[in-house]
């Protein structure tokens, strides 16, 4: 029997039973379109994260203190200090060993309750010098930005993210007006442009000088030097500087914490490139969880199918005789009942493919939680879906499909 | 088609031929070193009881079955050693197989059914198949049924199907098992007049498997089993067509 004959063949005896045929496929069907629906949706949440990591630019390097890897603080090891220090941040605006430094903007975090006349609200701020704007890509809407007199004279200043400026001002402009944190009164002197949908969010920040948030909302003691910072960022000269002045940054800190050769970094030195590499390694797990929780359905489907394709075996017992009685060999029964099967999920892959991309198409910019699906449809992930939809229904259609060609004819022909 | 030949060709020639069933520790031996030879234009009934041996015979010759021993030559050639393939391409070249119940695919129409041994034999277009479905509906009387469903027929036309569906690859033989099995007395009339037909103007040898004694009559040379053994074989004189009588229809 020749390819053309074997398909109308199977598609005729595919058809002769529509609504088994069709809840078999449905299977695949499902399957196919959640593979498609799912990798198009974990596709767009990756190029949506990279491309909001670009948007911070490139040339953005972050410093943390902590190892690199587990510290052998048990046995001594390890650095001296596990904190990073404004004087480590000071120290690496250095032209002779930073030269590939352009700026430095240490920060430290605190949080409290804010309260503006009855409007009370918590918070979580960010005491910054007056290059962390700079350094985060950030612009202001009013008022103007913590400058370093601030910092120097540990000034009670604050600058508003937007959102919690309209949380406790409503629609104001609260340039000039005060607000106490953690008990202490702050004039606010200006707010911050909103940078709704970037992955490090302000609006809901408030910025006070560093110096401030050590000695007046922590109570930190100890010298301006030793304010401890939780982290440091550092802008490279340029973007194709970024691992020189990664180098720069390391050779300055462990000079200052006194590492000797055998001893590991006591800080982190994150790139964005870094960043975005790990987010794409994260994301690509879960691409794969997903695909893999589609991939289980599919599997499903194709069990479905195998079970179809027995009972039809069974079922067309007696036709499998009456065909091997005038002439068909073993091979034409095994290619009649594997094309049947293939013809079964390839339909059912190929109907999966134009429902999970309708999914993926019309899903494109639904919001779910606040939060903007985006899709990014892949033709090579359709292809593969349909491919791996027609070796499922070569795998699940070849077991049945011995069993129909091994029947002895004289016995099929007798059959019921 | 072709006039019988003056000296007789033989079509069948099985040479001490056994065939063995093995039920649990049990033989059953179902053909016992059968000698038989039927040549080109004979029309032979078999008969005999259940359980004689005739249906096996009739596989071992439909090379649906091969025997446990001795030799079966068909049209010159032995088949009982031929591998499963080889068989199946016997059956497509040489035979044209009759049912009792005549096993039509019953989704399929009549032409689609006719049409079917020549879709496992290669080297014919759909309209090669379709012309020779329709020569062989036509060779039948069949020429208003071709678009005809199994279910919208009655028993002795789908029975003339089958006889169709043997007839479409123009074979030497056709073996028929108790064509007329499950029709009324018209409708068998009818049956072995077409098998008489094929016999005496297409030059078929035909042999027919059946324990109706007025079909056996109507052949010309009746051949009768006992426990796998050949206990008669004599030549019909003059065969006795099937009258016609009521039709149940």
């Amino acid at each position: 029997m020749n390819a053309a004959l074997l398909l109308s063949t199977a598609l005729a005896s595919v058809s002769a039973n529509k609504l088994r045929a069709s809840l078999t496929l449905l299977g695949i069907v499902i399957g196919v379109s959640s593979v498609i629906a799912m990798m198009a949706v974990g596709r767009g949440a990756q190029v949506s994260v990279t491309s909001r990591i670009s948007d911070l630019g490139t040339d953005l390097i972050t410093v943390r203190p902590g190892a690199q890897a587990l510290r052998f603080a048990f046995f001594g090891g390890g650095g001296n200090s596990d904190v990073l220090s404004l004087g480590d941040a000071l120290s690496l605006k250095d032209e002779v060993f930073a030269p590939d430094v352009h700026l430095v903007a240490p920060e430290n975090s605190f949080s409290g309750s804010a309260v503006v006349g009855s409007e009370n609200t918590f918070v979580s701020g960010v005491g910054v010098t007056a290059e962390y704007l700079e350094a985060r890509n950030l612009n202001m809407e009013y008022g103007r930005n913590i400058s370093n007199v601030d910092v120097e004279n540990v000034s009670l200043v604050a600058v508003l993210g937007s959102e919690i400026s309209e949380t406790l001002f409503a629609q104001q402009n609260p340039v000039g007006a005060t607000m106490k944190i953690s008990g202490r009164e702050f004039t606010i002197v200006g707010v911050m442009e909103s940078q709704e949908g970037t992955i490090f969010n302000p609006d809901n920040s408030v910025l006070v000088p560093i110096t401030t948030a050590y000695y007046r909302i922590n109570n930190g003691k100890g010298l301006f030097d030793s304010i401890s910072v939780s982290s440091i960022n550092v802008l490279a000269s340029s973007e194709n500087t970024v691992d020189d002045a990664r180098l720069d940054i390391s050779t300055v800190l462990r000079l200052r914490h006194e590492l000797g050769a055998e001893d590991e970094d006591d800080f982190l030195i994150t790139t964005q490139q870094d960043t975005i590499e790990t987010l794409e390694g994260t994301q690509g797990t879960f691409v794969i969880l997903l695909g893999s929780i589609a991939g289980i359905s599919l599997l499903v489907g194709g069990i479905g199918v195998m079970n179809i394709m027995l009972v039809s075996v069974t079922e067309r017992t007696r036709e499998i005789g009456i065909r091997r009685a005038v002439g068909a060999k073993r091979r034409d029964i095994l290619f009649q009942f594997v094309t049947e099967a293939i013809l079964m999920t390839f339909a059912g892959g190929l109907l999966g493919v134009l429902v999970g991309w309708a999914i993926a198409y019309f899903g494109n910019g639904a919001t779910v939680d606040g939060d903007i699906i985006e899709t990014v449809i892949e033709t090579h992930i359709a292809a593969i879906a349909l491919a791996v939809s027609v070796a499922v229904g070569l795998f699940f259609g070849i077991y049945p499909a011995v069993r129909a060609a091994s029947l002895n004819p004289i016995e099929a022909l007798r059959h019921e | 088609m072709t006039s019988t030949p003056t000296a007789p060709t033989p079509v069948i020639e099985l040479t001490g031929v056994s065939r063995e069933f093995r039920i649990g520790t049990h033989v059953v031996r179902a053909l016992d070193g059968i000698n038989l030879t039927i040549n080109h234009g004979e029309m032979v009934a078999i008969i005999g009881p259940s359980g004689s041996g005739k249906s096996t015979l009739m596989n071992t010759l439909g090379c649906l079955d091969q025997p446990t021993s001795g030799s079966f030559v068909l049209n010159g050639q032995d088949v009982s050693d031929l591998s499963d393939n080889q068989l199946a391409e016997t059956r497509s070249k040489q035979l044209g197989f009759v049912f009792q119940s005549y096993n039509l695919l019953p989704r399929e129409t009549a032409i689609s059914n006719v049409e079917l041994p020549l879709k496992y034999s290669g080297g014919y277009s759909g309209k090669d198949r379709r012309s020779a479905a329709q020569t062989a509906l036509d060779r039948v009387g069949l020429s208003e049924r071709y678009d005809h469903r199994p279910m919208q027929m009655s028993g002795g036309e789908q029975q003339r199907v089958g006889i169709a569906r043997a007839l479409v690859k123009n074979p030497e033989l056709i073996l028929a098992d108790e064509p007329t099995g499950n029709l009324d007395t018209k409708s068998s009339a009818e049956v072995i007049e077409m098998l008489r037909s094929l016999n005496e103007d297409d030059g078929k040898t035909i042999v027919v498997v059946t324990h109706d004694p007025e079909v056996a009559e109507a052949m010309k040379r009746i051949i009768a089993f006992r426990d796998g053994r050949i206990v008669e074989d004599r030549a019909v004189s003059h065969p006795i067509p099937i009258s016609a009588g009521e039709s149940e229809q």
